[in-house]
């Protein structure tokens, strides 16, 4: 069976001061966006998007365990993400802290991410809720989405999924 | 925690549902407070309120005509939200795309095992 292969558009949300809502929906079915979602090797495929490649995935999935991604970008340095598993129902739901590595920054500033897979009709709503300590921390995260570099298209990544087939 | 009161400007005005769905019905034209009360299906109070909010921010503008106030929108105020959020979106639109064509692989090799694991 042959899905067309539909672009979808993710939606930003700000629902109050220190939050920020993601959502989008996937034309496949949630076990496996999960799959996608939680395996380091799958992951290491998307979650640089074109900004430059991962380094290192760590996942822990269980509850108290813990997660690290390190990222190579296009700019030539390295920005590592790391947090913990507060909650985690399989293909439906993760709760998870997530600290952006930089000087000066510390636990108090981790954001709570609560990512829930919604499936309907073999599709999947993808909606991730970050609930951030501050409205200063929401706002630099937004204000994050605008250093990477965005300009060259999905020309390499379709390159790359092609040659898969 | 404390938070942060959500009306001193044009992001956090934007953020109450009601208020979008003011600013889309004002994107239409010009409207007196009854038609919104109409639309929205809320009390008058309430919607005076939000149109409240929203003058103070600037998007919404207000004139007199004979006995009635007009409201309309005032889209300025809302170009750098839309650049400030268009950004961080283009970052994960990119992400999911990677993760879509991730996504089409793990559809076919499922498709393709002929053991759906049932």
């Amino acid at each position: 069976m042959a899905t067309m292969a539909s672009r979808h558009t993710a939606v930003v949300t700000l629902p109050t001061d220190t939050q920020i809502l993601i959502t989008r929906d996937f034309a496949a079915p949630r076990h496996l966006v999960y799959k996608a979602w939680t395996t380091p090797e799958l992951v290491k495929r998307w979650w640089a998007g074109q900004r430059g490649t991962m380094k290192t995935v760590d996942i822990d999935l269980r509850v108290g365990g813990k997660w690290r991604y390190v990222m190579d970008t296009n700019g030539g340095f390295e920005i590592a993400f790391h947090g913990e598993y507060r909650e985690i129902v399989p293909n439906e739901r993760i709760v998870n802290t997530e600290v952006f590595e930089m000087p000066g920054a510390s636990d108090s500033d981790a954001a709570l991410n609560r990512v829930t897979f919604t499936e309907a009709d073999g599709r999947t709503s993808l909606a991730l809720l970050v609930e951030t300590p501050s409205k200063e921390v929401r706002d630099a995260i937004i204000e994050s989405g605008m250093e990477g570099g965005m300009q060259e298209h999905m020309d390499l990544l379709e390159e790359v999924a092609i040659s898969l087939l | 925690m404390a938070r942060a009161a959500t009306t001193t400007d044009a992001f956090n005005a934007v953020a109450e549902p009601r208020r979008r769905q003011i600013l889309d019905v004002l994107a239409e034209g010009e409207r007196p407070v009854n038609d919104l009360v109409q639309v929205l299906g809320l009390a008058q109070p309430q919607v005076s309120k939000h149109l409240r909010v929203l003058r103070e921010v600037g998007l919404v503008d207000v004139r007199e005509e004979g006995r009635q106030r007009l409201y309309r929108l005032n889209g300025r105020p809302l170009k750098p939200i839309h650049d400030w959020v268009k950004g961080y979106e283009e970052s994960w639109n990119e992400r999911f795309e990677a993760l879509d064509d991730v996504l089409d692989e793990l559809k076919l090799e499922e498709n393709g095992d002929g053991d759906d694991g049932e």
